[in-house]
């Protein structure tokens, strides 16, 4: 069994002890325990089940590598799947669940599954559920669905109760990683008064040579590791950040950090997770190495782990793995494991080490001296057992696995030797090289990232580089610390400098080992990839490393094969005959551990997921009931529905209410842009298809802007306000647009011209006053003449209006008597209140987007979007008299004259009328004879806009139609959404209300 | 995510500050321009692997568009200059040269 | 790391605060004069901010400043401005009405805006005085630093709701950094 130690466990606090439950029951734990070291000081071994076969899995890890040990955290809002125990600090009241098992962990109906799996190799799914196709959608993905996943989602209903947040950091050096490297390169940098920002993703400092000891300058490295952090700490120019990762490195220095501030104090005040958006100009990326798994059979089963993992848990929490632990070995540093077990009084039956030597090496010899009895070239053929690994099969290394006797023990200490963690080398394009005398890869020098300057700016320092030792990862981060910053190289401090014997590479165990045990050896715990899997895939022709992953999965879980690449690849290498450096790697990519979705969302959330912009007059409509319509950011009101009112009945009263007397409109989001200049006019006339230099000071004229290929991209209503100064209106959309397509072609092309814009949208809280009583409203608030007379149809005034400062506008999208009046937009609000109370008797009604629509398809005008959509030229909506022929040149004439714009068969702008007077469906395309070459209706045009015209009491549309001005009173036959219902519609003209203009001209 | 010295400003801005404009230099054609050139100048673009020539925007700072130089393969920036030029500075060209030897864009740096 | 349950620093909007636009060659004598005349304040070079009491001129672009007065002065101001400016290539337009501002005050308005911006708030890099558009998470905005503890933001009317809901949450309650 596992369990706690009597004493030892130099992370955890013995008087505080720490209460939590795993699948409902209460355990008990210690502040500074991991999840993991708890549940293995309870001798909850067996956490989980394996995702394909549901095959009973333990802990391997210690850290953010771990494979099996993911489980449900938290409950309700807090709920959380996949959450790695290793990395989970235990907390008073932690909650966690077992994953990927049904009823229960311990009987799991999925893991008939394991008894299937000679029939669920790798590509299963893909040679098993192609055919019959139909079967794919009601069958075969139904079931893939119910069996996929590993952890639940939590309830969508529920809302995350914690927030998150960015942060923004600029430095000169990022150290990522705490342990002796990433200090030592973080001192080395600080000393040249660089700004140093040092990130460890555990709780603690130190990393490795905390647990396993060594001397550096003369001291214990626990105490040297305490005094360079305190050292660092000291310094101004230094800030040290635990529990935060080096998620992904970028382009030009940019790196992102998940900074866990609370997953160990839910309870506690602030956000939960912080972002680090970092842009620094050198990265050192000591991220250390991380051990390898042996493939032998069994070696999945709980109770076989990373010996490095056995002794940290033995070191850090006082918890043994196991009472009788054998360790595997390839390498000298699984002696280690064997080592502290027995110095902490455990059993250690037997080390097995493929390897012959003719001298012990150091760790060797002391492990004998310790009373250990070591087995050398030897192997373990299976590890036995079910629920808890019970013993192993010791073979001869060289032979196919058969047994010379069995050892009985309750835990492996597995070392197939580590790889350099190069993730973060690898995310912007650092190049790996393989380093055969210890079967690695490691970075790279000759092919580091590149920055903006076309240097170097990832370093890597210590382990992560390739050096095990700890002399010589002090003076490779020293160097590392130096190199960022610009300084000539330096002698690191002193360590103690180990001799080793070399790895002996097992990538197989035994090395003949027959299909039977290769069929029980894994190589991905996660997805449940075994060696014959990738020996299958090879053989299937899989050659690349990148498909052989996607075929068999191999470390695509949640892991990304931390544990399980580099072997996978051996294994891959050594079915296709060739090298290991040939077959190379997968890629890397970030995030190196997965990071929130809160954390990457940061504070957008609720109120400020995203910017929601509002009017001078937001707020009355808020409080009027208005049914919002999001037109880009704004929210504008689509309709003002009364107690007991339908969208389309408060649309139609709307309408009416304006036509017959007066309404309201909130226009504030339309554009405002001042075009100032000696060279403003100049500039119009190429912005505008029309001529606007001609327009007289005072007057008003309608205008289309294209785009240079041609398309009308805005319309809308400029008015000169003196001799060099225009104000052009553009569409609500098109703000922004239109005056950053100004500012381009002042900038870019014409930038002699004298010519300044400045876009005054939000200036004005703009209100469309409109209908037949229009005038009479505005004469009730008094301050200027608003007669025909002294303001026509297609001119402005400045002036006041009930003292407010105004600037109203004689035009019309409605076809109504109109006037759009222009206030400062902080008495925008005041305005509108004002002409609610001025006109109450006169029936005034306040209307929205809709109503607007409504009345301008009744008039015929087009709107951008609707009859618009990139494709569409002006000449296609009849709209020739406002294209000037006297002009040699404006934005988008050339294009106008290329031989499909002039072409006789483009779809064009009509009216259609339904005979049964029902409203088209929008989008509805025309159809034509026969059938394209994709079989598809041949089709002759399409609706563009369509309502129900409440002042005609029918269906009324737009369309483009193919030649369809000289098609007028023909019938063409429509098909609604289901592909076959027809309805028939007359082409018409667009215009259905008013054709001559009366009512607005009055 | 890359980095922009803005000419005008000064600013390093970062690449959500800016707005990208597409090929620089281009050579405006209008009406009268036969159909080739007309076609060249609205959709024919270089794709290089290597040194490039693009308009920015800085679009949330100053608003000025500006020119960069950048090499598409290992975004290293060989330098951004004013967008009221037709040609890159010539010391921009020079720096290029240095630093990729025999490159070429357009009919810039042709051998002669 | 500071550890309180205070705001990390007071965040309160500017009620109606006037601004003028201005575009121009902005080393003509005649812009300078007309600016630095109605602001009372002196020229900024680049990306800086001159102020004195409420009046302030901001640098914005290579041919745009803001020069900001009190609300009820700056129709007033703007006419001035055009007048002097009568004859020469340059736009005055009065923006008070079309931004928001907001005043941060406190030891961590750095942090607050760290939170929000791409900026190195690093008091080596950002310091009283100077001045820097960009955008606070997903709009455009501005913001100058008055001194060591004061801040003031500026950005589009329409989202004035937005930005006070950023700064708020930036400014919550145990959310401080530690880092500046």
């Amino acid at each position: 069994m596992s369990t706690r130690l009597a004493t030892g466990g130099r992370l955890i606090d013995r008087s505080k002890p720490v209460r939590f439950q795993f699948n409902d029951t209460w355990l008990s734990g210690f502040e500074g325990d991991t999840l993991a070291s708890a549940l293995l000081a309870n001798d909850k071994v067996m956490v989980g089940r394996s995702f394909k076969y549901h095959r009973p899995r333990g802990i391997v890890a210690s850290g953010a590598e771990e494979p099996n040990a993911l489980v449900n955290l938290g409950k309700g809002a807090r709920h959380e799947p996949n959450q790695r125990a290793t990395t989970t600090e235990l907390f008073d009241g932690l909650y966690a669940t077992s994953q990927n098992h049904w009823p229960s962990l311990e009987f799991d109906i999925g893991a008939i599954n394991a008894k299937l799996a000679r029939f669920l190799p790798a590509g299963f799914y893909y040679k098993m559920f192609i055919h019959p196709r139909p079967f794919w959608k009601h069958i075969y993905e139904p079931f893939i669905r119910q069996s996929a996943g590993l952890g639940r989602a939590p309830d969508p209903e529920t809302r995350d109760p914690d927030t998150y947040e960015h942060f923004y950091a600029y430095v000169d050096v990022l150290v990522v990683g705490g342990g002796v490297a990433g200090l030592q390169a973080a001192k080395a940098a600080a000393k040249s008064g660089a700004r140093v920002l040092l990130i460890e993703q555990t709780a603690h400092w130190g990393g490795r040579a905390a647990v396993d000891g060594g001397m550096v300058d003369g001291q214990p490295a626990r105490d040297w590791i305490a005094a360079t952090v305190k050292t660092l700490e000291g310094m101004e120019n230094v800030t040290l950040r635990t529990r935060c990762m080096g998620a992904g490195v970028y382009d030009h220095g940019y790196v992102l950090g998940y900074e866990r501030l609370n997953d160990h104090q839910p309870q506690a005040d602030g956000p939960r997770h912080r972002l680090w958006r970092i842009r620094t100009k050198q990265i050192i990326t000591a991220t250390g190495a991380i051990e390898r798994p042996i493939s032998f059979a069994g070696n999945d089963l709980p109770g076989v782990m990373l010996a490095s993992a056995v002794r940290d848990y033995v070191v850090n929490y006082g918890v043994a793995p196991g009472e009788r632990t054998v360790v595997v070995t390839n390498n000298d540093d699984g002696y280690r494991t064997a080592i502290a077990l027995k110095a902490a009084g455990l059993a250690v039956p037997a080390v097995i080490d493929p390897r012959v030597h003719a001298i012990d090496p150091p760790l060797v010899a002391q492990a004998k001296a310790a009373g250990i009895e070591v087995l050398m070239g030897r192997a373990v053929a299976k590890a036995k057992g079910g629920r808890r690994v019970t013993g192993i099969v010791v073979t001869a290394h060289s032979g196919e696995g058969a047994a010379l006797r069995e050892i009985a023990c309750d835990c492996v200490a597995m070392s197939g030797g580590w790889s350099p963690v190069v993730h973060l080398w690898s995310h912007c394009g650092g190049k790996l090289t393989w380093d055969a005398h210890h079967a690695f890869f490691r970075p790279d020098p000759a092919k580091a990232p590149t920055g903006a300057d076309g240097a170097p700016f990832v370093h890597v320092a210590g382990s992560a580089n390739g050096y095990l030792f700890l002399k010589d990862v002090l003076q490779d981060a020293e160097n590392a610390g130096r190199v960022s910053v610009g300084l000539e190289r330096d002698p690191a401090p002193d360590a103690n400098s180990e001799h080793a014997a070399p790895i002996h590479p097992v990538w197989m165990m035994p090395a003949k080992a027959g299909d039977d045990l290769r069929a029980k050896a894994w190589l991905d715990y996660q997805n449940d990839v075994k060696v014959s899997d990738v020996q299958l895939a090879a053989r299937e022709g899989f050659e690349s490393v990148e498909h052989t992953k996607r075929y068999t999965t191999l470390g695509m879980a949640t892991d990304q094969g931390k544990l399980s690449n580099i072997n996978g690849l051996a294994i891959l290498s050594d079915a296709l005959g060739e090298d290991i450096p040939q077959v190379g790697t997968t890629t890397f990519r970030p995030p190196y551990t997965p990071i929130s979705m809160g954390a990457i969302a940061g504070q957008a959330r609720d109120e400020i997921f995203q910017p929601i912009r509002k009017t001078p007059v937001h707020a009355w409509h808020e409080e009027n009931g208005a049914v919002w319509e999001p037109v880009g950011q704004w929210r504008r009101p689509y309709c003002f529905p009364r107690k007991g009112e339908s969208k389309h009945q408060a649309v139609r009263r709307e309408v009416r209410a304006t036509r017959n007397g007066v309404g309201l409109l909130d226009a504030s989001t339309l554009g405002k842009i001042v075009v100032k200049g000696s060279d403003a006019g100049r500039f119009l006339d190429m912005l505008y298809t029309n001529l606007m230099s001609t327009l007289p000071v005072g007057k008003c004229r309608y205008g289309l802007m294209c785009t240079e290929n041609g398309f009308l991209t805005d319309d809308g209503v400029v008015a000169r306000l003196d001799e060099d100064t225009f104000l052009c209106h553009t569409t609500t959309g098109g703000a922004d647009r239109i005056h950053a397509h100004m500012e381009e072609w002042l900038q870019t092309e014409w930038w002699d011209w004298k010519v300044y814009t400045a876009n005054l949208t939000e200036q004005y809280a703009q209100i469309a006053v409109v209908g037949p009583k229009a005038r009479v409203l505005l004469e009730r608030l008094g301050g200027m003449d608003v007669s025909k007379e002294a303001l026509p149809f297609m001119q402005w005034a400045d002036g006041t209006l009930g003292s407010i400062p105004a600037r109203v506008f004689r035009i019309s999208f409605s076809g109504e008597l109109s006037y759009e009046v222009a206030v400062p937009a902080g008495r925008g609000r005041e305005f509108w209140d004002l002409c609610l109370h001025v006109g109450a008797d006169l029936g005034i009604t306040p209307y929205g987007t809709e109503a607007l629509h409504v009345m301008r398809a009744e008039k015929g005008f087009i709107m951008i979007g609707d009859e618009t959509d990139g494709t569409v030229i002006p000449q296609d909506l009849g709209l020739n008299w406002a294209i000037s022929k006297k002009k040699a040149d404006y934005i988008g004439k050339r294009a106008q004259e290329r031989s499909h714009m002039t072409s006789a068969d483009r779809w064009q702008l009509v009216g259609l009328e339904t005979l049964d007077g029902s409203v088209l469906p929008d989008g509805a395309y025309a159809v034509a004879d026969g059938r394209n070459a994709n079989g598809q209706r041949n089709t002759q045009g399409r609706v563009t806009s369509t309502y129900y015209s409440p002042t005609l009491d029918k269906g009324i549309a737009m369309g483009l139609v193919h030649n369809g001005p000289a098609r007028m009173g023909e019938v063409v036959v429509f098909l609604k959404e289901d592909g076959e219902t027809k309805v028939k519609a007359r082409i018409v003209n667009p215009v259905f209300y008013d054709p001559k203009g009366e009512k607005q001209d009055v | 995510m890359l980095t922009l010295q803005c000419p005008h400003c000064g600013v390093h801005a970062e690449e959500t500050e800016l707005t990208g404009g597409g090929e620089a230099h281009l050579k405006r054609f209008g009406p009268g321009s036969d159909d080739d050139a007309f076609e060249g100048y609205l959709f024919l673009r270089e794709n290089p692997k290597g040194v490039h020539f693009e308009r920015w925007r800085h679009s949330y700072g100053c608003g000025k568009w500006f020119h960069a130089a950048r090499c598409t393969v290992t975004m290293e920036v060989f330098g951004t200059y004013t967008a009221q030029t037709s040609k890159p500075p010539q010391d921009l060209l020079d720096r290029i040269s240095e630093k990729r030897p025999g490159w070429r864009w357009r009919d810039l740096n042709e051998p002669a | 790391m500071s550890e309180g349950f205070e705001e990390l620093c007071r965040v309160r909007p500017i009620a109606r605060q006037g601004m003028i636009t201005l575009r121009g060659d902005l080393s003509a004598k005649a812009v300078k004069n007309a600016v630095t005349g109605v602001a009372g304040v002196d020229m900024p070079s680049r990306r800086e901010a001159r102020h004195v009491g409420e009046r302030a001129i901001l640098w914005m672009s290579p041919d745009e400043l803001a020069v900001l007065v009190p609300h009820e002065e700056a129709a007033v101001a703007a006419e001035t401005m055009r007048s002097a400016l009568a004859g020469i290539h340059a736009l005055v337009a009065d923006v008070s009405d079309a931004r928001a501002h907001f005043r941060l005050e406190g030891d961590t308005i750095r942090e607050v805006i760290a939170k929000l911006a791409p900026v190195d708030m690093s008091p080596a890099a950002m310091q009283p005085g100077m001045v820097r558009r960009t955008r606070f998470a997903q709009v455009a905005a501005g913001f100058w630093l008055r001194d060591e503890a004061t801040a003031q933001v500026f950005c589009f009317r329409s989202v004035a709701d937005y930005m006070s809901g950023l700064l708020r949450t930036a400014a919550t309650p145990g959310s401080a950094v530690g880092y500046f």
